[in-house]
C-alpha cells in the first residue's frame, strides 16, 4: 500500500527540492549573469553585481575574437558522430551479450567498465604519437574515434541493461517468421529498444560534448570544439570572468537547451534498472 | 551512411576551401593576456605585408604549457610558433627542440632586447625565443591609505617596513587589509612568490651540488616573516589567492598592498576596471635589511620556432614582426603608449613619450634588478630568478607550495612543511639522478 502523503508533507518535499534545484543550478545561472556585466562589475559583491547595468558588449566581443560557429560546428559533429560511430559498435555488442551471454559475459562487461577506471593522462603519449603516425592530429576523424572509445563502455552498458529487458521470445518470433539476424537486430530488437537507445545517444552526446580532456589535447587550429573556445577565455593573470561567462553561456546554451526538451528520456536512461 | 558521407564530404570542402586561400598559414599557439590578444587583432596587417596567414590557438597558460609540452615533445608538428616562457626556453633549447634565432635580421635588432631578458631566453649564449612582453614584480600600494597611516613609501622599501605599514593600513573594520599576496599552491603562482622572498632573506633552492636547501635557517626565516605578516595584515583564506583573486581584492580597494606582476600596473590604474585608479602608486620589490638581493622576479612570454617545422621562414618573418620596434609603434600610434608590450626592449625605455608613463621606469628598475644568473645572496648550480630552470622544478615546486600553503592554511607548523619540502625535494632529485 503507497504510503499516504499530507499536503504539508508535499509542499514541504517541494520546497526543499526547489531549494536543492536552485542551488545546482546556481553556478550556471551566475555565468549567464555576469555575461551580461561589464569586466569591472564582474567582480564586484554579488548584490553590487545584481545593481550593476546590463550589457551585450562581452557577446559581441566573443563572436569578433572567435570563430564561435566553426568551434560549434566541430562540437556538433565531434559529439553526435561520436555517439552514431558508437552506436553501430555498441548495438551488435549489446544484442550478444543480452541474448546470447557466454559464461565470460560478465567479465567481458567489468573489462570493459575498467578502461574508464585509468586516468586520461596515462595514456595521451601512446595515442599521440599514434596519432601523428596515423596523420590524424588535429582532424575531426580522428577525436571522433578517440571519443567513441571512450563512451563505448558506457553506450554497451546502457543498451544491455535495456536490452535484458526485452523479452527473447519476442526475437525468437521473429526468427520462426523467417528474420535473418541483421533484420532481426534492425528491425525488431531496434524499433522496440528506442527509448533506451534515444536516452543512450543523449547521454553520450553530453557527454562527448563537455569532453574537455582529449579535445583539448589532441586539437590546435582545425578540429577545435566548443571546450577550446572556452580555454582561450581563461587567464591566470587577468580577469575576464564577463567574456569568459559571456564564452561558457555560448559553449553550453545547445547543450542545455537540447537537455532541457529531453529531460524524461535522460532521466529514465539514467535511472533504468535501478528499481525492479 | 548518407549523413556520414556529407559530414565527410563538408569537412573536406572547408579544408580545401581554408588551405586555398592563403599560400603559406602559420599556426600560432598562445596565451590569453591583454598585449598577446591585442596582437591578434593586428595580425591582418601583417598577412597583407608578407601574403603569410595566421592561426591562433589561444589556451589558458597551464593547458597551453600542457599542449605545447606534449607537441614538442613528440615532434608532432601542429604548431610552427608556441608562446612560451623563460622557464621552459633554456631546458627545450638545451634539447634542441627550438630553432636557434640567432640570425635575425639586422633591421631587427636584436642587440636592442632587454639584456636579463636575452640571458633567460638563451642557452649557452643562443638566444631560442624572442620576447614578446617582460615582466617584473613589484610593489603596488594606496597613496591615500598610505598618507593615512602617516608613512611615506620609499623607493626602495625593506620587508621591515612592507610589514609595519601594512600593519598600519589594516582597518579590519571597513574591510580593508594591509597586504594582499600570493598562498596559492602551484609552482607559478604562491611557489613563484615564495621563491623571490626566500631570495631577498638570502635563501636558494639548492647550493652548488644541488642538495636541497630547505633545511636552512634562511628559508625559516622568511616563511616565517611571510606567514606572520599574512596573519597580522592579510585577508583572510590567503591561502587560495593567486594573481586573480588579490587583482580583485586590489581593485575593489580592500588592500593597502599587493607585491606582484608589474603587468598588473595597467589593470589597477584602468579607471574602467579599478575604483582605486587614481590612488596607486609603485615601488621595488622589498628585500631583507642588508641582503642586497631584492624580492622581485623576472618573466617573458616569447615566441619560439619548434625544430623540425615546415614553415620555418614563415614563422621567422612573423617572429620579426611581432617582437619589432615597429609592432611596438604601431600599437602606440592606435592605442597609446601605456598599451604597448612592456619589458622587452632598451629603446622603449629611452622613448620620451614612454618614459611619461607613470609605471615606465618602476618596472625597468624592477627588471634590471633581476639576474636569473645570480638569483640569490649564495651561488647557485641553476638559472631562474622565480624557478630552478630543470625539468623536474615543475612537479617538485608544485608540491613544496603546497606544503607551504597548507601553513597558511593554519593545517601544519613551518617546521613542519620546511621538513617535508625538504624530503620530498632531496627525493625528487635523487630519483632524476642529481
Amino acid at each position: 500500500m503507497a504510503r499516504a502523503v499530507t499536503p504539508r508533507r508535499k509542499a514541504l518535499n517541494t520546497v526543499v527540492a526547489w531549494v536543492i534545484g536552485l542551488i545546482i543550478f546556481f553556478p550556471i545561472m551566475w555565468i549567464f549573469i555576469l555575461s551580461f556585466k561589464t569586466e569591472g562589475s564582474a567582480i564586484l559583491p554579488p548584490l553590487d553585481v545584481l545593481r550593476s547595468s546590463w550589457t551585450f558588449e562581452n557577446y559581441g566581443v566573443v563572436q569578433d575574437r572567435s570563430d564561435y560557429f566553426k568551434y560549434f560546428g566541430n562540437s556538433v559533429v565531434l559529439a553526435f558522430g561520436s555517439t552514431l560511430l558508437g552506436l553501430i559498435i555498441a548495438v551488435p555488442a549489446a544484442w550478444a551479450m543480452a541474448f546470447v551471454p557466454s559464461r565470460r559475459t560478465k567479465d567481458i562487461l567489468m573489462w570493459m567498465l575498467s578502461t574508464k577506471m585509468l586516468p586520461a593522462v596515462g595514456v595521451l603519449y601512446p595515442i599521440y604519437l599514434l596519432f601523428i603516425k596515423l596523420g590524424i592530429l588535429d582532424s575531426r576523424i580522428g577525436l571522433t574515434i578517440v571519443l567513441m572509445l571512450i563512451n563505448l563502455p558506457i553506450i554497451i552498458w546502457m543498451l544491455y541493461t535495456y536490452f535484458r529487458e526485452i523479452p527473447g521470445e519476442i526475437l525468437e518470433a521473429a526468427r520462426m517468421d523467417g528474420a535473418n539476424l541483421r533484420e532481426e537486430v534492425l528491425y525488431v530488437l531496434t524499433p522496440m529498444a528506442i527509448p533506451g537507445i534515444a536516452s543512450t545517444v543523449l547521454l553520450n552526446v553530453i557527454l562527448a560534448w563537455n569532453e574537455a580532456f582529449w579535445t583539448l589535447n589532441l586539437t590546435a587550429a582545425n578540429a577545435a570544439p566548443l571546450t577550446a573556445f572556452i580555454a582561450s577565455y581563461s587567464s591566470p593573470e587577468g580577469l575576464f570572468y564577463a567574456k569568459l561567462s559571456a564564452a561558457s553561456v555560448m559553449a553550453i546554451a545547445p547543450i542545455l537547451i537540447m537537455g532541457w526538451f529531453s529531460q524524461k528520456q535522460l532521466v529514465r536512461g539514467l535511472t533504468f534498472g535501478a528499481v525492479k | 551512411m548518407k549523413l556520414k558521407q556529407t559530414l565527410l564530404a563538408a569537412s573536406a570542402m572547408a579544408l580545401v576551401t581554408a588551405s586555398g586561400a592563403l599560400a603559406q598559414t602559420i599556426t600560432v599557439a598562445t596565451v590569453n593576456n591583454g598585449d598577446m590578444i591585442r596582437m591578434q587583432g593586428y595580425t591582418d596587417q601583417f598577412t597583407e605585408a608578407t601574403g603569410i596567414g595566421v592561426e591562433w590557438v589561444t589556451l589558458e597558460e597551464n593547458v597551453l604549457r600542457q599542449r605545447v609540452t606534449t607537441d614538442i615533445s613528440t615532434k608532432g608538428g601542429q604548431f610552427d610558433i608556441m608562446t612560451i616562457g623563460m622557464y621552459e626556453t633554456p631546458i627545450w633549447g638545451a634539447n634542441g627542440w627550438l630553432v636557434p634565432l640567432d640570425d635575425l635580421s639586422a633591421e631587427y635588432d636584436a642587440a636592442d632586447i632587454l639584456p636579463a631578458m636575452r640571458g633567460g631566453l638563451s642557452h649557452e649564449g643562443t638566444l631560442y625565443a624572442a620576447p614578446f612582453y617582460g615582466e617584473s614584480s613589484m610593489v603596488m600600494y594606496r597613496t591615500d591609505l598610505m598618507d593615512k597611516a602617516g608613512l611615506e613609501m620609499p623607493e626602495a622599501p625593506s620587508w621591515e617596513f612592507i610589514r609595519e605599514a601594512a600593519a598600519a593600513m589594516t582597518d579590519r573594520d571597513n574591510d580593508i587589509n594591509g597586504i594582499c599576496l600570493r598562498g596559492k599552491a602551484g609552482w607559478g603562482e604562491g611557489g613563484a612568490f615564495i621563491t623571490v622572498t626566500g631570495n631577498s632573506f638570502g635563501a636558494r633552492w639548492f647550493d652548488e651540488d644541488w642538495n636541497a636547501q630547505f633545511d636552512q635557517p634562511e628559508w625559516k626565516e622568511a616563511l616565517t616573516f611571510f606567514v606572520d605578516m599574512m596573519s597580522e595584515s592579510g585577508p583572510a583564506g590567503y591561502s587560495t589567492n593567486g594573481f586573480n583573486e588579490n587583482l580583485s581584492l586590489f581593485q575593489q580597494g580592500k588592500c593597502g598592498m599587493w607585491i606582484d606582476a608589474t603587468v598588473a600596473a595597467s589593470f589597477v590604474t584602468n579607471p574602467n576596471e579599478s575604483s582605486v585608479a587614481d590612488k596607486v602608486g609603485f615601488a621595488l620589490a622589498p628585500n631583507k635589511d642588508g641582503i642586497e638581493k631584492r624580492s622581485n622576479w623576472l618573466w617573458a612570454w616569447a615566441l619560439a620556432i619548434p625544430a623540425g617545422t615546415q614553415k620555418e621562414e614563415a614563422a621567422k618573418a612573423f617572429i620579426e614582426w611581432a617582437t619589432s620596434k615597429e609592432y611596438i609603434e604601431l600599437v602606440a600610434a592606435n592605442e597609446g603608449w601605456a598599451n604597448v608590450p612592456p619589458g622587452t626592449r632598451t629603446s622603449l625605455y629611452e622613448n620620451p613619450e614612454y618614459q611619461k608613463v607613470p609605471f615606465a621606469k618602476m618596472t625597468l628598475d624592477s627588471i634590471n634588478a633581476a639576474d636569473p644568473t645570480n638569483p640569490t645572496v649564495k651561488p647557485v648550480p641553476y638559472v631562474g630568478v622565480q624557478f630552478v630552470a630543470i625539468p623536474e622544478f615543475a612537479g617538485i615546486a608544485t608540491e613544496v607550495s603546497q606544503e607551504f600553503s597548507a601553513v597558511y592554511a593554519g593545517q601544519q607548523t613551518v617546521d613542519e612543511a620546511l621538513a617535508k619540502a625538504q624530503a620530498l625535494t632531496t627525493d625528487a632529485m635523487e630519483a632524476a639522478g642529481y
